[in-house]
């Protein structure tokens, strides 16, 4: 089995179990002497490391480039707006004007000025803390409160996340560009579902966007038993393998009501998450393909 | 002088479209010569971000010097500012009733956003 392996944890639907199966799958790896790295890139809402009971080492500020114009040079030509696909910098009048706020950190406005009146300062847009538990390296992103744009910060994340071993990245939820920045680069993505209506909804969506990008993946039916047989059939239909299932257990909710993982729960699950990784390990791009 | 008003449809008889950014057009009124057209605001009606600012732009880009509105957030404000063009809130009905309001004084010059902005 090849060891040094990216594996992407998602899904459409929020609240799915992508943490649970991120951590669990870590949490089992360890256990079994693999060395592993965890890499919690749900920014807006990372707890991966509430049920790994992480103690957190290190903190670091993350920033990104914003423009800031200076009047004396600027005449106004609105180059820079024409680059600016955020409205993050427009000129509308005498002087161009900017919206920290929408940008994105580019760069493109400081290329694209004649006058070279854009040079870039900082503003702070979140946090990359790092720690250590149960063999795990553990490493998250934390968006600011009110903050709205996250890729900058998923990016400077996983710029972390170097070395041998297993990476296991917690995606956010959704198909936008916060979870394309958390799975690009991986070598598998595991799309968790629930067996309802809705979870098959957004599975479909999941399923698009992932095929997109080229990343080969598969599906964790988690809670299995509840909703009805669609997403099963979906699959069927779709060619798409079923790498795991973990059954509707009020004992698994209970333990993550208290923070704990579930192979502690339950162990006998410790296999079915190592099962889920070995089939994901099994289906994952071929790194020697790769031109490098 | 150019007067632009939001507007749910394309003459001066359509409805006021409260939203700035988002609003489905513009009406362009000429005071002088009497004569209206219309300008769509396609690409900012479904604009991840920034379609009060790239709004801004359609409508500096027309010559407008007031903007009629129902409500202006804060990046508008600042954008329609540095365009030189005046906002006025608060306005419903139709198109011309918003005019005539408008030309008699009977709406007021917004100091402001009257809005949050929709990002942080």
């Amino acid at each position: 089995m090849n060891e040094d392996l990216i594996v992407a944890v998602a899904s459409g639907k929020g609240g799915t179990g992508k943490t649970t199966v991120a951590v669990n799958m870590a949490a089992a790896l360890s256990r079994a002497q693999f060395s592993v790295r965890l890499v919690d890139c749900d920014v807006e809402e990372p707890n991966a490391h509430i049920f790994l009971k992480t103690v957190m080492t290190s903190r670091e500020s993350a920033v990104v480039p914003v423009p800031v114009v200076d009047e004396e040079k600027c005449d106004g030509c609105g180059k820079c707006g024409d680059v600016c696909r955020f409205s993050a910098i427009i000129a509308l009048g005498t002087k161009a004007i900017t919206f920290p706020a929408l940008c994105h950190g580019c760069g493109g406005c400081v290329m694209a000025c004649p006058k070279k009146a854009i040079t870039e300062s900082s503003r702070e847009i979140g946090a990359i803390e790092k720690g250590v538990s149960q063999g795990i390296e553990f490493i998250q992103g934390y968006l600011k409160i009110g903050e709205a744009m996250s890729p900058p910060l998923i990016r400077a994340v996983k710029k972390q996340a170097v070395g041998d071993g297993v990476t296991i990245i917690d995606a956010p939820p959704g198909t936008s560009c916060p979870v394309i920045q958390a799975i690009r680069g991986s070598d598998y993505v595991i799309l968790v579902t629930e067996p309802t209506p809705f979870g098959l909804h957004d599975l479909d969506l999941a399923v698009e966007t992932v095929r997109q990008i080229g990343i080969p993946f598969g599906v964790v039916v988690n809670r299995a038993g509840i909703g009805d047989a669609r997403t099963h059939d979906y699959c069927a239909v779709q060619d798409i393998p079923i790498i795991g299932e973990i059954r509707d257990d009020r004992r698994i909710a209970e333990a993550y009501s208290r923070g704990e993982l579930v192979i502690d729960a339950l162990p006998q699950l410790g296999k079915e998450f190592l099962g889920i990784f070995g089939r994901a390990a099994s289906g994952a791009r071929k790194r020697e393909d790769d031109p490098q | 002088m150019k007067i632009a008003i939001t507007a749910s449809g394309k003459d001066m008889n359509a409805n006021v479209d409260p939203r700035f950014g988002r609003a489905a057009g513009f009406v362009i009124y000429d005071t002088e010569l009497k004569t209206s057209e219309y300008v769509a605001n396609t690409q900012n009606v479904n604009a991840v971000q920034g379609a009060g600012i790239q709004s801004a732009r359609l409508i500096s880009g027309t010559g407008a010097k007031v903007l009629i509105t129902g409500h202006c957030g804060p990046k508008a404000f600042t954008a329609l500012n540095a365009a030189g063009i005046k906002i006025f809130t608060g306005a419903n009905g139709s198109v011309r009733e918003a005019v005539m309001k408008f030309a008699t004084g009977n709406l007021a010059e917004a100091g402001g956003a009257d809005v949050k902005g929709h990002w942080a």
